[in-house]
């Protein structure tokens, strides 16, 4: 049995329920323990102090801004390519769980550049890339909104999601060549996920990291099931109403 | 709580406002999921009724 | 092609086409940027390059609504998509139309509001090249965000939602040759840069913006 009887909603479903459990306990045990060991029982940095403890938040949300964002691309091709509804409707539960998470590690970001740049914000160029991710996402959550008919809503933000894509791969570029004269080097130290970081603080960033990404996962499957109820529903009433 | 120093400030609103947002988006999406089955429980009564 | 080139053509210069809408509107917020930032020339001056760049792309941005509004109003949106000319040839005649009527016009008119912002002499060249290699992507960027919200009532704001962030890289390399240009430094870089988004995007949103009329219309 491939992958793709999945896209069958109720074999989705089934499957969903069968394994959001353990992804729901999973996922909170994860983040739970990621972040009170990074919290309670890791040193601070020699630069930056107590600061040091939003890597625990900003990396793993960062990463899971992108991922969400890589997931939807993946989602809304096989939309246009194959037509499954369920992938088409998990590439619209994703968005909101991608923009909280841009929203997380835009804000965990901007508090921890705080005590280096003296301001609440910076147009540091992963901070702004982040903004500019942000915005994508409201355009595509927005445009789901817009359209009334849902296949016609599955096709045009799919194809947003993949222009969308290209743009925001550009800006990335865009926006190191604008605003790297100005602050060399003084970008948020610790790329995501980078072994840079001293082993006393990697591991509780690792779980930390893998729980966020559990916790993405039992959100989507959650909530493309409940994309997948409302359509059914709304499919049931459309043909009832027609019955008259 | 460990000793954050002078940026106890900076700390705590990271973590505070970081799991208010995730609360938040966990608690909207079950409401959410909650009225979804409750609607479709009631359409497809309702389509029963109607055979 | 060029009947429809000169149909669109000849539809914006009409009264209600909203030729100059495009002109006034930069010409507005020229105008009030010295409002906002105070009068000083050496600020003025200094930021004349980017403003500039901003109002054209604003500019552009607010008359986009329009470009494919009225033919999705009156049919003739729906006749497009089924002629034989293939839709993706329509949609870039659809765009070059644009910024003939729209881009181009902030082009020539940006010297002139220059200015007013107090632009350095050496500057004037290099903001009039910058626009006129970066308008024409901004002309198909937009098409495809005007294809997106085509039926959308009251979709203007989503419009812009939708294409500010897609500008984002043109405005980026634009601004900042027009910057260098006035600064009397090397141009070559965001100008080449600039010069191919434009390219690329000529190439490619037609096909995007296709896509999209071909499903939202259906």
């Amino acid at each position: 049995m491939s992958i793709w009887s999945y896209a069958n909603p109720v074999k989705f479903l089934a499957l969903s329920a069968k394994v959001q459990p353990v992804l729901w306990v999973a996922a909170g045990g994860c983040v739970v323990v990621g972040l009170l060991w990074g919290f309670f029982g890791t040193p601070d940095d020699f630069r930056q102090g107590s600061t040091v403890k939003i890597i625990y938040l900003h990396v793993p949300s960062a990463l899971m801004a992108i991922n969400a964002w890589f997931m939807m691309l993946v989602t809304s091709l096989i939309w246009l390519i194959r037509r499954h509804h369920v992938s088409a409707l998990a590439a619209k539960a994703a968005a909101p769980v991608g923009v909280v998470m841009t929203l997380i590690a835009l804000v965990t970001g901007a508090i921890w550049g705080q005590p280096m740049w003296g301001t609440w914000w910076a147009w540091d160029p992963r901070l702004t890339s982040f903004l500019i991710l942000f915005l994508f996402y409201l355009g595509y959550i927005a445009l789901w909104e817009a359209i009334e008919d849902p296949d016609t809503a599955a096709d045009l933000t799919s194809i947003l999601c993949l222009v969308g894509s290209v743009f925001a791969v550009l800006s990335r570029y865009a926006v190191q060549f604008w605003n790297q004269g100005l602050h060399q080097g003084t970008s948020i130290p610790v790329a995501t996920g980078e072994r840079s970081v001293a082993d006393v603080f990697w591991y509780p960033l690792l779980i930390s990291m893998i729980g966020f990404g559990l916790l993405f996962l039992a959100l989507v499957l959650y909530r493309t099931g409940t994309e997948i109820r409302l359509r059914r529903a709304q499919a049931l009433r459309v043909r009832m109403e027609r019955e008259f | 709580m460990p000793d954050l120093g002078k940026y106890a400030v900076e700390v705590l609103s990271a973590y505070a406002a970081s799991l208010v947002l995730l609360a938040a988006l966990i608690l909207l999406t079950l409401r959410r999921g909650r009225a979804a089955r409750a609607a479709l429980k009631q359409v497809e009564a309702e389509a029963k009724k109607d055979g | 092609m060029i009947a429809l080139l000169l149909r669109d053509l000849r539809l914006a210069f009409r009264a209600g086409g909203g030729f100059g809408l495009g002109l006034a509107f930069f010409l507005i917020v020229v105008t009030l940027v010295p409002f906002s930032v105070g009068p000083s020339p050496a600020l003025l001056s200094s930021i004349a390059p980017g403003v500039l760049w901003l109002g054209a792309l604003l500019a552009c941005l607010l008359s986009l609504d329009r470009l494919l509004a009225l033919d999705y109003e009156d049919g003739t949106l729906d006749l497009l998509v089924t002629a034989p000319l293939p839709l993706e040839a329509a949609v870039t005649v659809k765009a070059l139309a644009y910024w003939l009527t729209t881009g181009l016009p902030l082009v020539l008119a940006s010297p002139v509001l220059g200015v007013l912002l107090n632009l350095p002499p050496q500057g004037y060249g290099w903001l009039v090249v910058s626009l006129a290699v970066g308008t024409p992507a901004l002309s198909v960027i937009g098409t495809f965000g005007a294809a997106l919200t085509v039926g959308i009532k009251r979709g203007g704001l989503l419009l812009s939602l939708l294409v500010l962030p897609l500008y984002v890289p043109t405005l980026i390399f634009g601004a900042e040759a027009a910057r260098r240009g006035a600064g009397g430094m090397e141009v070559a870089t965001p100008l080449l840069m600039l010069g191919g988004i434009t390219m690329a995007t000529i190439a490619l949103m037609p096909f995007a913006s296709a896509a999209v009329l071909r499903r939202g219309l259906r």
